[in-house]
């Protein structure tokens, strides 16, 4: 199984020489970066190449990686049934350059898009339909942003004397509380009290 | 009299409307009584699992899985551990892969049950429903016994499942399987050969394999429209390899074929139930239902009375949690309803960075539009119920 992921890598590699920007493979599974405005060329290819026979998009989603230039990932995943294989497509992009789209190799990257731009506020060109899918009417923001706090912004409740649902903004009871339970022995990234001294002057032995 | 009469309406089906399955709102546009236009609105019940998860602990998530389709809440829970077991390269014990597989077969036999039942309601048969939900009654009783829980039952944990079955469970589970397929084929007398319900799914909602692949389908929706494709014997995980069982396929592809599929199917669930309950009532299916790995599986209450070490990990187990190493994973199961996937990326840290939930119904539910196109008003739930989703894997 891992022989075949790893030939099948490299031979994508060289059949995209222009779009690859690299694959390797981790836990078994194979995975293909390429550049933002190759994706439609790359997956077509794919989906096509008598090796390959990526048909179906099975899922496609953003992560976001707030503290890099290119802030977000797009990663497609396809599967093959013909040569019961997966990979993974991954590029990079931000919050305004545009990814081409895929609907038109995948049907089935329509909604998928909608939801990445709807979470995440990755935006799509050539989309035949771009509205925000999951989230309320009138909604705004990006929710699945690392930025955007767990709790919203805005709150919704009946009102009785307006006969409608209204909208304000969230009100804690108690203040948000996100707890940490990390040991301060390993990975933890504030400064315990006291360990600030650790990098002055080491104490004279007296 | 050459008077053209305009006959476009536009019709809100739901969000509360019984053959909904849910809260789904589609916009329909008709021309008389030919739907023209599909266009689902759906988030109702988007609660923001995939943020939540986020921000809580591995073991925490665990629980959001039972949440996504409440239909067959341990199939979920299986993607999830999955993933983070081949992050963590951690093996899970035979006995543990015995049970996850018979309560995701038990799962499995909920959803169809559930589905078959209640697309033969929206096509107008109120009998099935009733006969069925009695036996998901006593399925849940199997999950109850088994976690505590009749639904969210939160069971499968990392490295095997939360406890061991008593071998009075797995009796019971084995003596349910055979009166079960009598309920099936009374369910089948009902259905099968019945003319209005024949006349409302044959030939409805066709899909050609190649747009099967295009839209992204998986599950009862490819193999309706002829292709053996199952995660459990393409893919094998865990131990179904060494079962027995078929894979029922359609040569139509409309919701006629689903059904009979999805009838099948539950008929095959049964066969690997027995031989699940089989080989843990022997020798064979005896041992750990847990992973011994102390950094992961917490220890059990016992054992805590007399060790320290055992007390310490307890309680750095269920206050920070595991770290999962750096990496990110895709591990996708069978789920009654196609493939369920997790895409997971760890960052290291006690809280996984990412965690994508690829739903079945999601992709169905998106082609929607091209389903229905063409079709009567009446066929739209027809279409609906065939195509098999519950909201809470698809909003999220």
């Amino acid at each position: 199984m891992d022989e075949s992921v790893n030939e099948l890598g490299e031979y994508i590699a060289a059949k995209m020489a222009t779009a690859c920007r690299g694959s390797e493979v981790a836990f078994g599974e194979l995975t293909v970066r390429v550049g933002r405005d190759n994706i439609v060329q790359a997956l077509k290819f794919l989906r096509d190449d008598a090796r390959c026979r990526f048909e179906i998009l099975i899922d496609l989603c953003g992560v976001d990686y707030p503290g890099r230039k290119q802030r977000f990932d797009v990663v497609y995943h396809l599967l093959s049934p013909r040569n019961n294989q997966r990979i993974r497509v991954k590029l990079e992009t931000d919050e305004r350059k545009p990814v081409p789209s895929a609907v038109e190799v995948f049907s089935a990257a329509e909604w998928y898009e909608r939801e990445a731009y709807d979470m995440y506020g990755i935006l799509f060109s050539g989309h035949p339909d771009m509205r925000r899918l999951l989230t309320d009417y009138g909604f705004q923001g990006f929710p699945l942003r690392k930025d955007f706090p767990l709790t919203g912004y805005v709150e919704v409740r009946y009102d009785d004397e307006e006969k409608r649902v209204v909208y304000e903004p969230v009100k804690l009871t108690q203040e948000f509380r996100s707890f940490d339970f990390e040991s301060p022995w390993e990975g933890v990234e504030y400064v315990l009290p006291g360990d600030e001294k650790a990098s002055g002057e080491p104490p004279k032995a007296s | 009299m050459a008077e053209t009469e305009i006959r476009q309406f536009n019709i809100n089906f739901g969000p509360q409307h019984p053959a909904a399955h849910g809260v789904l709102r589609l916009v329909l546009e008709l021309d008389g009584e030919v739907v023209e236009r599909v266009d689902p609105h759906i988030g109702l019940l988007h609660r923001g699992t995939e943020k939540l998860i986020e921000n809580k602990t591995y073991l925490q998530a665990i629980g959001y899985f039972d949440r996504l389709d409440y239909v067959a809440p341990m199939n979920q829970e299986h993607a999830f551990c999955l993933a983070a077991e081949r992050l963590l390269g951690l093996e899970v014990p035979r006995r543990a892969q015995l049970i996850r597989v018979l309560y995701s077969e038990i799962g499995r036999i909920l959803s169809h049950l559930l589905n078959v039942t209640t697309q033969a309601m929206d096509v107008g048969a109120l009998t099935p429903p009733l006969w069925g939900f009695e036996e998901r009654e006593k399925l849940m009783t199997f999950y109850e016994r088994a976690s505590g829980s009749r639904m969210h039952a939160k069971y499968f944990r990392f490295g095997g499942v939360h406890q061991d079955l008593p071998p009075e469970l797995i009796e019971d589970i084995a003596a349910w399987c055979d009166p079960f397929l009598k309920t099936v084929d009374d369910i089948d007398s009902l259905l099968t050969e019945n003319r209005i319900f024949k006349q409302r799914n044959v030939d409805i909602g066709v899909v050609s394999l190649d747009d099967c692949f295009d839209w992204g389908f998986s599950g009862v929706m490819v193999r309706g429209s002829g292709a053996a494709w199952d995660l459990r014997k393409s893919q094998p995980y865990e131990c179904y390899s060494e079962f027995d069982f078929d894979i029922p396929i359609g040569k139509n592809g409309d919701c006629f074929d689903r059904y009979l599929i999805r009838m099948q199917e539950m008929r095959e669930s049964v066969k690997i139930m027995r031989q699940a309950c089989e080989k843990l009532l022997t020798a064979d299916g005896a041992g750990p239902y847990n992973a011994n790995d102390q950094k992961v599986v917490p220890p059990k209450r016992a054992e805590m009375k007399r060790s320290m070490e055992a007390l310490i990990h307890h309680f750095k187990l269920y206050t920070e949690g595991m770290h999962v190493p750096a990496g990110e994973v895709y591990a996708a199961v069978e789920a009654p309803k196609g493939e369920f996937g997790v895409y997971l990326v760890a960052d290291g840290s006690n809280r996984p960075y990412r965690c994508k939930i690829r739903a079945p119904g999601f992709p169905h539910l998106a082609a929607m539009n091209f389903l229905n196109k063409g079709h009567m008003l009446a066929d739209v739930s027809a279409i609906l119920g065939s195509i098999d989703i519950v909201f809470g894997e698809i909003d999220r």
